[in-house]
């Protein structure tokens, strides 16, 4: 049980590089309009078929 | 692909968006390759597509050339119609240093970035479009569309585009964006509640963490590893913790001593009390070691705590609740000087300007008119729905609108000393609604605090006669469990829950404690114009000996070179059976009348007095309820058509139903001539009040208000603003939603005006579930407490008691309250016909 001294710290730096990354994607925004980008892969589909034509 | 953006988006306006669009689609006429609009008359081509206008047939070779061509992919028609090319010297006044400033986010030398509201763009293929617009200009960088705001944020080169090149470029493509004075004045949107993320962020680490180490002391660890790891655990425990008591419970704590401070008890003090009860005991338990604590109830409480806020949280961007007159105004004006016309921006404007208004601009600022007869629609101003005809050298207030042609004025006042402008800067509008804190929630919550409390001295009371070790236990743990998580969330949930539902049926709320209100409204005052009477839309009908078919035909050729609202509605009655013909020696009086002659008739249709000073002997039916307008044909005097404005569909039934359970009232700012009309509909009790002045409606909601009524007033224009805002609940009524609408509470559809006593019957309904939630949750917390009081609250009791309640509470309240609310879309389906 000894191991546990180690995997629990472990753990936690783990989970908190998680919320500095979930930290970092609401102040860039990404919580503020969340429909258009699901509208955007959509698009891209076009866009890339278009490529492959030219 | 209008019908993948129904699935994609809950919004219920694009809903609206796409199924108007269709509805186009379906017309078996050939449209135009660009938008749809369907063909008629002079057609324009290019590569064997036909366009309806110059501006149709600029944006598809512009959109093809450049390699964009698939945006017709995306769906038959889906560009939007722009009628002329715009020139970009129109936005020239955009590139002003002061103004520019103004309108974009950031500059530097070498980027600026902009952000444009475009109220056009209303489906994929827009998005796509205008993300690619780099393509069409390559100084434009980058381009980003939020949909639901419908705003385009565009970053281009400072040096190579100007901001006037951009907002010609999106204009050019249909997608004019919406500036208005209150742009020009630094208004910025309000931040997104980007913080209560951030809290809610915090506090659900530290619950998911502590929640982890805290199960292992639920099943008792101890036996495998001895407590070594168990006083670790507590110690990390108060490390995740203690952030999320401090940065997540913030709001709780503000809002808290903001209570006490006033001496009041909001349902922010037992929340505050019950943080601080449990951070403070579990703090002492991991210092003297005697356990673990309750941090994974402390964390999880806040994690739900914020979850309802966030919950609550609910806005609709595209919507602003809160315009005043600034933002009816256009952003700039055309002057005259010197003989040059120039566009200046609004905030430029001086009195002793010469200003040249068009047909549709708004005058500005109170003003002389120079040249032009005028025909001014003061229904902005007043809600009178007639234009009245204006002379040169009449006095022009601000806020008419100029129908018909180029009239030129010269200023009086500024625009913020104009008649329309000191109405608003009264105390009354000036000041913002104070959000009231005598909500359901809080009023429960100060009994609820008063017996939590006075049970805890009990308990302490009781213990310290007998067992005085566990005096102080059980009064922190009555204070823990009591702490009113599903009451707090009773409310958040049950009222957001219903707050969408009505915006999937287009009526909008300000924020979700509107429902409330709702629900306390006991008097319900309309307005005439726009709100029970759709404008543009009444009866017609002729009177006289019938026409012949070839002289209707006539009749609707000439009205159609007409801008005045009675030609256009003429000409829009007729528009189905007859196509145009060529009008020969077209003239109108301005105000007065149309002439002209159509394949060999000469025709002519106005008012009486214009007639009779032309010698033409006028029949006048003796009681017509609107407006007439006379034809004479070849000399002879053929009859009139009479205008009536019509009530909205479902109007009247509306009315009927709600003055079972309502006072009503009728304010318009019209005159007399429908009284009798109206009367029907409102019974004998209805309070009819005809030609009122924008003061006067306020005046006369703050009458109503007087003996204590809850007074819920539903308007469409300026004029109303003043009694919206008077009132407890303000229903602003708009054709299309996005439109402008003055300041209010709610925006609702006007195709929902029909189903108002169904949503107020809902809004009462969803009181009475947060009612029973609470019911529920006063349950729970008599269990918590009668296991506290005896001394007995484990923290693996906390931890299972806490959740289940709340969850239950919110389960409860979502689940009911949505099903309330299917019980209205199927009773809003047979009349209003908005949702898909």
């Amino acid at each position: 049980m000894i191991v546990l001294f180690l995997l629990i710290p472990l753990s936690i730096v783990i989970a908190a590089t998680f919320l500095v990354g979930f930290m970092w994607a609401v102040r860039s925004g990404q919580y503020e309009d969340t429909s258009t980008p699901s509208l955007r892969p959509l698009m891209d589909d076009k866009l890339n078929n278009e490529k492959e034509n030219k | 692909m209008p019908d993948l953006m129904t699935n994609t988006a809950d919004y219920a306006d694009t809903r609206l968006d796409a199924t108007l669009q269709s509805s186009e689609a379906d017309t078996p006429e050939i449209g135009c390759f660009h938008c749809g609009t369907p063909l008629r008359g002079s057609v324009f081509t290019s590569r064997d597509k036909s366009f309806c206008c110059g501006g149709c047939q600029a944006v598809f070779e512009l959109i093809t050339e450049n390699g964009l061509g698939d945006f017709y992919r995306f769906g038959n028609a889906a560009g939007v119609r722009t009628g002329s090319v715009p020139k970009v010297e129109e936005f020239g006044y955009l590139d002003d240093p002061e103004l520019r400033e103004r309108l974009v986010d950031f500059a530097d030398g070498r980027t600026t970035r902009a952000s444009f509201r475009a109220p056009s763009m209303h489906c994929i293929a827009c998005v796509w479009l205008l993300e690619n617009l780099f393509r069409l200009n390559p100084g434009i960088g980058y381009c980003r569309v939020n949909f639901p705001r419908k705003e385009v944020s565009i970053t281009f080169e400072t040096r190579k585009v100007r901001l006037s090149e951009v907002v010609a470029l999106l204009a050019s493509l249909g997608y004019a964006p919406q500036f208005d004075f209150s742009d020009s004045e630094g208004r910025r949107r309000t931040p997104v509640s980007r913080r209560l993320w951030l809290q809610l962020g915090v506090a659900g680490f530290a619950f998911g963490n502590i929640m982890l180490l805290s199960i292992s002391s639920y099943l008792g660890l101890d036996a495998f590893s001895g407590p070594g790891l168990r006083k670790l655990f507590g110690w990390i425990s108060l490390a995740l913790a203690l952030p999320a008591v401090a940065y997540s419970g913030a709001g709780y704590w503000q809002a808290a001593w903001l209570a006490l401070r006033k001496r009041i008890v909001t349902i922010d003090v037992p929340i505050a009390v019950g943080i601080a009860a449990l951070a403070a005991w579990s703090i002492g338990e991991v210092f003297t070691g005697r356990g673990p604590g309750y941090f994974d109830s402390l964390a999880g409480l806040l994690f739900f705590l914020l979850c309802g806020k966030l919950f609550q949280q609910k806005t609709f961007d595209r919507l602003a609740f809160d315009r005043d007159y600034k933002s009816f105004f256009p952003l700039s004006i055309l002057r005259r000087k010197e003989g040059r016309e120039e566009r200046i921006s609004l905030s430029q404007l001086r009195a002793g300007d010469r200003l040249v208004i068009r047909n549709g601009e708004l005058i500005p600022s109170d003003a002389r008119l120079i040249s032009g007869p005028a025909t001014m629609d003061y229904s902005f101003v007043t809600g009178e729905s007639e234009p009245v005809e204006k002379i040169a050298g009449d006095h022009l207030y601000a806020g008419g609108r100029q129908i018909g042609g180029a009239i030129e004025v010269e200023t009086v006042k500024e625009v913020s000393q104009s008649y329309l402008t000191s109405l608003w800067n009264q105390d009354l509008l000036s000041k913002d609604k104070k959000p009231s804190l005598e909500t359901l929630t809080n009023r429960y919550s100060r009994r609820f605090t008063i017996i939590v409390l006075a049970v805890a001295a009990g308990a302490a009371l009781y213990w310290s006669l007998h067992d005085s070790n566990r005096a102080l236990p059980s009064f922190v743990s009555v204070l823990i469990v009591a702490c009113p998580c599903a009451l707090a969330l009773a409310a958040p949930f049950t009222l957001g829950t219903a707050q969408r539902i009505l915006a999937r049926r287009n009526v909008f709320l300000k924020n979700a404690s509107v429902i409330e209100a709702l629900a306390r409204t006991d008097t319900v005052v309309f307005d005439k114009t726009g709100t029970l009477t759709a404008s543009g839309a009444g009866s017609i009908v002729f009177c006289g000996k019938p026409l012949r078919e070839e002289e209707e035909g006539c009749i609707f050729s000439l009205a159609q070179h007409s801008t005045h609202p009675h030609a256009v509605r003429v000409a829009k009655s007729l528009e189905r059976k007859h196509a145009p013909q060529p009008v020969q020696s077209f003239s109108e009086t301005a105000g007065c009348g149309i002439e002209g002659i159509v394949a060999g008739h000469e025709v002519c249709i106005g008012s009486a007095a214009w007639l009779e000073s032309r010698n033409v002997a006028v029949q006048s039916p003796a009681t017509a309820p609107g407006s007439i307008v006379h034809v004479v044909i070849n000399g002879n005097y053929r009859g009139c058509y009479t205008l009536s404005s019509a009530l909205r569909p479902g109007a009247d039934e509306a009315i009927r139903k709600l003055s079972k359970d309502y006072e009503l009232a009728l304010l318009s700012g019209d005159n007399e001539k429908e009284r009798g009309r109206f009367r029907e509909f409102f019974g004998n009790f209805g309070l009819l009040h005809f030609n009122q002045s924008p003061m006067n409606k306020l005046n006369f909601i703050r009458q109503l208000q007087a003996p204590g009524r809850t007074v819920l007033m539903a308007g469409d224009g300026l004029n109303d603003a003043g009694a919206l805002k008077q009132s407890d609940v303000g229903v602003a009524v708009v054709e299309s939603i996005g439109a402008f609408s003055p300041a209010s509470d709610v925006i609702m559809s006007a195709d929902m005006v029909p189903q108002l006593h169904e949503v107020l019957r809902f809004a009462k309904a969803s009181v009475r579930v947060v009612q029973l939630s609470f019911v529920i949750s006063a349950i729970y917390n008599l269990i918590g407490i009668s296991i506290a009081a005896r001394g007995l609250l484990s923290p693996v009791v906390c931890a299972i008691l806490m959740p289940l309640s709340s969850v239950t509470v919110v389960v409860f309240a979502c689940g009911l309250t949505t099903r309330l609310g299917s019980r209205i879309h199927r009773a809003a389906m047979p009349g209003g016909g908005a949702g898909p």
